[in-house]
């Protein structure tokens, strides 16, 4: 029964595939939402609800996308960019992409955002072979070519970044004793079982593991329990408000472990200023991405002309604000995606061009950090540079790390 | 009067069977996509129903019957996944489960009346989620994860696409379910719940068992609530703990109150309504910004409450309350005085 239908749907779109490909031109080749003049993009965020303030990252790259079509579009085309609200639940995304995918018969998802949305719709997307983009989550599951070939991630995914915090403890740290809190769900055990992957045969070196709630309205109690469990380091993963209250209470308890802070919390606005930057000296975090305060940038080609563009097509936004960003840098990588496609616009090819980067230097990632992707390597951002709070900034150190290299 | 509306509801039953079989001809207007948010729709239309039987016919007020929804939708998910249940069999499965739950949620409930009540179920609502999340049921629920499904296979080999047999199963669901409720409110249980609706303390003088009758309410109120969620597990094909928020709750109770409060085409009307106006807001919303000129932002929950808002000032009985009022008030004007004065206390009834 399954195959019959799996094979209907193959059939079915090989079959649009070849009306589409006979009325166009010879050397052009097209898939429903792309044509001569324009490229169809779809985007779910979270424009209200509890997540709204990721919408930030849409808005970027709407106004990305508009600046490229004012220079001319992309290889002469226009990006239609429809982004659609779902409120962060996911099944309220499924009804979007649906319509998108079906009713705006969109070329491909592109950053679709939050780790449950994109999970309600990995298999539709996969069955439907339409492209779910460079995704807005962290999640280590995004790079599976092999089941789920028409998905691919963007930023370093989770595992990936734990993996690095272990190694370095382990290099750096004498008999260490790691307290751990994390939050109880899929982003906060994908830090764990990369952690303890890290560790290898020291994960005993773990003497207490802690979690909480997204919900919870602090993590006071946990971390005096960590405090109790006598250990000396402390890997911190936890979103923004929680890590915030965190390295406040730690520094009221007068604990003062070796402190790692996962990435997803290293903003200074949102979480060193609000914890106390006394209160937040010495911890390490890993990062891929410049930070728009960090002075060091001030005089960076690529951070001059983030600026300009932000004055220019974004007036009156908060700078300070990360997710802009993120979302001109993954716009910008979109972009150079379908411009790499060429006139093969493709859903196939469009896969294709996205999984063959090859170090890529793509703006306001570090130095030193590239995109690279492969028909087996579907994570394009694969390594980090760890970092120490600093008087009010971070201050970058040591190497950039790969993940394969560690 | 009566003939006639049946005749209505025969050809909308028959256009609901019909219509989508225009699919091979009309691929553009009856597409896949239609179909799904019309399935989607029924499913609302089945869950405001579930609301109306107890706040509507049994006058007691319920915030969190979205707690029933995931409870169904659970139900299923879980059956589906972990026993292997074919997609089916887990309606009766999440109907008896969310009997159970709301029977046992109504006997506190007993104690509590309208204000009070409501709040109690809010915390179900609010607590739900988080119960889902819990460690020790984790291995069942997946815990914040949740569980992706497979969706309902066309069975015998019909030549269907998928979307229109799920729309088909909810149609058909949806029929015996309404059925089952109209036939129960015009037996004489269906008097004692109005009755106790309308004066608890005259219907326990009359000899109706009050509290016998509230608690069975609220178990079936929960099971069909319980039913619409299972069937929602098998048409987005996931679920998650953020799929229950307290949102759900409240819109459960907008679809009530704007289709028509104690009135069965008005729990169809209120289902609707909400999937439609929840997807057309943002669409409403950018219109306004782009076409009309506005100079800020007019968030798409703004649209909705705005929406919201006229219509409660234009139609404070919902939907259905306000066009029996509009439908009566034209035919009496082209009565004459007589008829109109006669139309008015049908209305007082209509509202009941």
């Amino acid at each position: 029964m399954r195959t019959s239908r799996r094979g209907f749907v193959a059939g079915a779109s090989a079959l649009a595939l070849a009306s589409g490909s006979t009325s166009a031109f010879a050397q052009k080749k097209y898939d429903d939402g792309a044509s001569d003049t324009e490229i169809k993009i779809g985007n779910t965020n979270p424009y209200s609800g509890p997540a709204s303030a990721y919408a930030q990252i849409a808005k970027t790259i709407d106004a990305y996308f508009k600046s490229v079509n004012d220079a001319g579009g992309v290889n002469g085309r226009k990006i239609k960019f429809i982004s659609l609200d779902d409120g962060y639940s996911p099944p309220k995304t499924v009804e979007m992409v649906r319509q998108l995918v079906e009713q705006d018969k969109i070329f491909a998802l592109f950053q679709s955002l939050g780790t449950p949305c994109n999970t309600a719709i990995h298999k539709y997307m996969n069955q439907k072979k339409v492209p779910q983009l460079y995704v807005a989550t962290g999640a280590s599951k995004w790079g599976d070519p092999k089941n789920f070939p028409w998905t691919m991630g963007f930023q370093p995914d989770y595992h990936t970044e734990a993996v690095i915090y272990a190694k370095h403890i382990l290099a750096n740290i004498k008999d260490a004793k790691i307290g751990v809190l994390h939050q109880n769900d899929d982003y906060g055990r994908d830090y764990l079982g990369g952690f303890k992957e890290g560790l290898g045969n020291e994960a005993s070196r773990i003497v207490k593991i802690v979690t909480f709630e997204a919900t919870d309205p602090t993590v006071d109690s946990q971390i005096i329990q960590l405090k109790d469990s006598g250990a000396n380091v402390f890997f911190n993963v936890s979103g923004p408000k929680a890590a915030a209250q965190g390295i406040r209470k730690a520094a009221d308890i007068d604990w003062k472990p070796a402190h790692y802070l996962n990435n997803v919390s290293a903003s200074v606005a949102a979480v060193m200023k609000p914890a106390g930057f006394d209160n937040a000296q010495g911890i390490i975090t890993a990062a891929y991405i410049m930070d728009a305060t960090d002075r060091a940038w001030d005089d960076n080609a690529e951070m001059k002309e983030w600026r300009a563009w932000m004055d220019k097509n974004m007036p009156g936004a908060n700078k300070a604000d990360a997710n802009h960003i993120y979302g001109y840098a993954v716009a910008v990588l979109m972009t150079e995606t379908l411009k790499r496609c060429g006139n093969e616009l493709t859903r196939a090819n469009l896969m294709k061009q996205a999984a063959s980067f090859q170090k890529y230097r793509l703006p306001l990632l570090l130095p030193g950090i590239t995109i690279n992707t492969s028909p087996t390597d579907y994570y394009p951002i694969q390594a980090v540079q760890l970092q120490r709070f600093k008087g009010e900034t971070w201050e970058l150190f040591g190497e950039v790390m790969h993940a394969e290299s560690t | 009067m009566a003939a006639s509306s049946k005749k209505w509801l025969w050809g909308l039953l028959a256009a609901a069977f019909l219509v989508p079989l225009l699919r091979p001809v009309l691929p553009d207007i009856v597409s896949d996509y239609r179909l799904f948010l019309v399935s989607t729709m029924m499913i609302a239309a089945i869950a405001v129903l579930g609301l109306n039987l107890l706040t509507g016919f049994n006058g007691q007020i319920s915030l969190g019957h979205g707690a029933f929804y995931a409870v169904g939708a659970y139900t299923a998910a879980v059956l589906m996944d972990q026993a292997n249940w074919p997609y089916w069999a887990t309606i009766p499965a999440a109907a008896i489960v969310c009997f159970i739950v709301g029977y046992l949620f109504g006997l506190p409930a007993l104690k509590l009346e309208g204000h009070y009540l409501a709040l109690a179920t809010f915390a179900l609502a609010l607590a739900v989620p988080q119960i889902l999340k819990y460690k020790w049921l984790e291995g069942l629920t997946g815990g914040v994860q949740g569980i992706v499904l497979n969706k309902p296979e066309v069975p015998f080999g019909l030549p269907m696409s998928e979307d229109q047999w799920l729309y088909y199963y909810v149609l058909i669901v949806m029929v015996l379910l309404y059925w089952g409720a109209a036939n129960m409110l015009n037996s004489r249980s269906g008097r004692a719940m109005k009755a106790i609706r309308d004066y608890a303390i005259a219907a326990d003088t009359m000899g109706i068992d009050t509290a016998l009758y509230k608690t069975v309410t609220f178990g079936i109120s929960a099971a069909y609530t319980g039913i619409a969620g299972a069937l929602s597990a098998s048409a987005i094909a996931f679920v998650a703990p953020d799929s229950f928020n307290i949102f759900l709750s409240i819109k459960f109770l907008i679809g009530l109150v704007v289709g028509g409060i104690g009135s069965l085409a008005g729990s169809v009307v209120g289902g609707i309504f909400y999937v439609l106006v929840d997807n057309s807001a943002q669409a409403l919303s950018t219109f306004a910004k782009n076409d009309l000129g506005l100079q800020f932002d007019l968030s798409a929950y703004t649209v909705f409450g705005i929406l919201l808002i006229v219509l409660m000032y234009l139609m404070p009985m919902g939907i259905v309350g306000g066009v029996y009022y509009l439908v009566q008030s034209m035919r009496s004007s082209m009565r004459g005085p007589q008829a109109q004065q006669q139309a008015a206390t049908q209305k007082q009834h209509a509202t009941r």
